[in-house]
């Protein structure tokens, strides 16, 4: 049976674009053949779900009916009410699914993984958890059973993001962009096809697939005779950064180029993240539309929260408290290892004494030149390499299971 | 006082330094105003005008310069 995985191969690439065509050809003459839009995503996430993995197809329909009704229950309650409790009951319930999934293979309930998971779980909790915190807020008013299914099930974007927001989404979704505006998405589609090929076709191909394997079998050799620790960490840690780099900035830039088609401006999700010259700056130019969901519904409500109740006296602390709290929930979303938390706690004790600094550099005039940007740019680089080795869960394979 | 003082005072405090020969530089550009410094001005103007600003009406592309903020304010009050 044919399945075809996102931008997996040259072959899925063909497919979609000769399905994308007619609607592009809709889209110049400033039509949006919505029906045709839902057949061709349906299909496309369909060939995703089917065959062999027809059992996270079931997952994603039980999931998708789970979220329709509580944004739905949400949205009517909150047209009458606006209990606190109530509006954590319903954020509670929109994370469950993805809660017991994650849950799943550090309790060892295999059946739990089978039953509930399928990819993209998170991508599409993050949206309809975005939603039901919008409509807390009063911005989002009403429920449009329909365009919440399209929003959800977005099809470039379905197994992982970037993370589009509903208000922006509808926007673009009940509108044509004008033929000058359309002209200028497709250019920049294309452009960003190539680039995707380049980064995801050959980079993250000879960074992933040539040398880390490599590079991590000499680190295993070396490592079981030196009690694991070994020069070859170096390459692997380079190696293994960049590979993600590249098939992640890859498969964004496929995500948006085929929304672009799509007469949709999904978000970018990379902007030259290496360049940056302090972590802060990091996380707003790496997977930037995740980082940014976290800082808008977590960083920032949770500062809220503590200024407006005045838990602490000192907005140092309370800033310092929402960071780490901010990236140890982003590494427990990743999945409950120590690899994963630790690399929550990492980024967040990072940003913690990034702003000691960044204040520090604000009183005392620290010289600041070419060299000095130079230097902080390279150091930012290597703190984050250092991050993606632990993130990549080697280390834990190098030492507890040889 | 206008709205136009009282918000450039907030924005002074916050920041930490005058805005006012500033007032459509870009501050997220330009490093001024953080989210956290996003947060104090949302809580201050609310107490200040006793407006409701949440956090997810905070468009950053409409809040990012002194002026539009001013305006914003404006708007809400109005």
């Amino acid at each position: 049976m044919l399945n075809l995985q996102p931008y997996a191969d040259p072959k899925y690439f063909v497919f979609l674009l000769l399905a994308l065509a007619p609607l592009a050809i809709g889209l110049y003459f400033g039509k949006r053949f919505v029906w045709y839009e839902v057949v061709v995503s349906l299909a496309f996430i369909i060939l995703m779900f089917d065959g062999k993995k027809y059992h996270e197809g079931f997952a994603i329909i039980g999931y998708m009916i789970w979220q329709w009704l509580l944004v739905w229950g949400y949205t009517l309650y909150r047209q009458k009410a606006n209990r606190g409790s109530v509006f954590y009951v319903a954020t509670a319930l929109a994370i469950l699914p993805l809660f017991l999934v994650k849950l799943a293979p550090a309790a060892h309930w295999t059946h739990v993984s089978t039953l509930l998971g399928f990819m993209g779980i998170s991508y599409l909790t993050f949206r309809s958890v975005g939603m039901i915190l919008e409509t807390r807020d009063g911005s989002i008013k009403s429920f449009d059973p329909w365009l919440f299914l399209r929003f959800m099930l977005f099809m470039p974007t379905i197994s992982s993001g970037p993370i589009d927001r509903y208000r922006r989404f509808t926007k673009d979704i009940t509108t044509v962009p004008t033929r000058e505006k359309y002209l200028e998405m497709l250019e920049k589609a294309v452009w960003y096809f190539f680039l995707g090929f380049l980064y995801k076709f050959v980079l993250a191909y000879i960074f992933g697939t040539l040398l880390l394997p490599q590079v991590e079998s000499f680190a295993l050799a070396a490592g079981s005779i030196h009690h694991g620790w070994t020069w070859w960490l170096i390459p692997v840690m380079y190696s293994y950064g960049l590979d993600l780099f590249f098939d992640f900035a890859g498969y964004s830039l496929f995500a948006v180029a085929t929304s672009y088609v799509m007469g949709i401006a999904l978000p970018m999700n990379f902007d030259k993240p290496f360049l940056s010259k302090n972590l802060k700056e990091f996380w707003n130019r790496w997977h930037m539309t995740l980082s940014f969901w976290f800082r808008d519904y977590i960083f920032m409500r949770l500062v809220f929260l503590m200024m407006k109740k005045k838990w602490f006296k000192s907005k140092v602390t309370v800033s310092n408290l929402a960071y780490i709290a901010n990236m140890l929930i982003m590494g427990f979303w990743h999945g409950i290892t120590w690899y994963y938390i630790t690399y929550g706690l990492f980024h967040g004790v990072g940003l913690v004494i990034n702003d000691a600094w960044l204040r520090y550099k604000k009183k005392h005039h620290v010289p600041h030149n070419k060299f000095t940007e130079g230097l902080a740019i390279f150091i930012t680089f290597n703190v984050v390499m250092v991050s993606f080795l632990l993130f990549s869960g080697f280390l834990d394979k190098l030492w507890f299971k040889p | 006082m206008a709205v136009k003082e009282e918000v450039i005072d907030i924005l002074n405090t916050i920041i930490g330094e005058d805005i006012s020969d500033q007032m459509d530089e870009d501050f997220f550009d330009n490093g001024l105003l953080d989210s956290m410094a996003t947060v104090e001005l949302l809580l201050d103007l609310e107490g200040k005008f006793d407006i409701q600003a949440p956090v997810s009406e905070f468009n950053r592309e409409e809040w990012n310069t002194p002026n539009k903020v001013i305006a914003k304010v404006e708007s809400l009050i109005g």
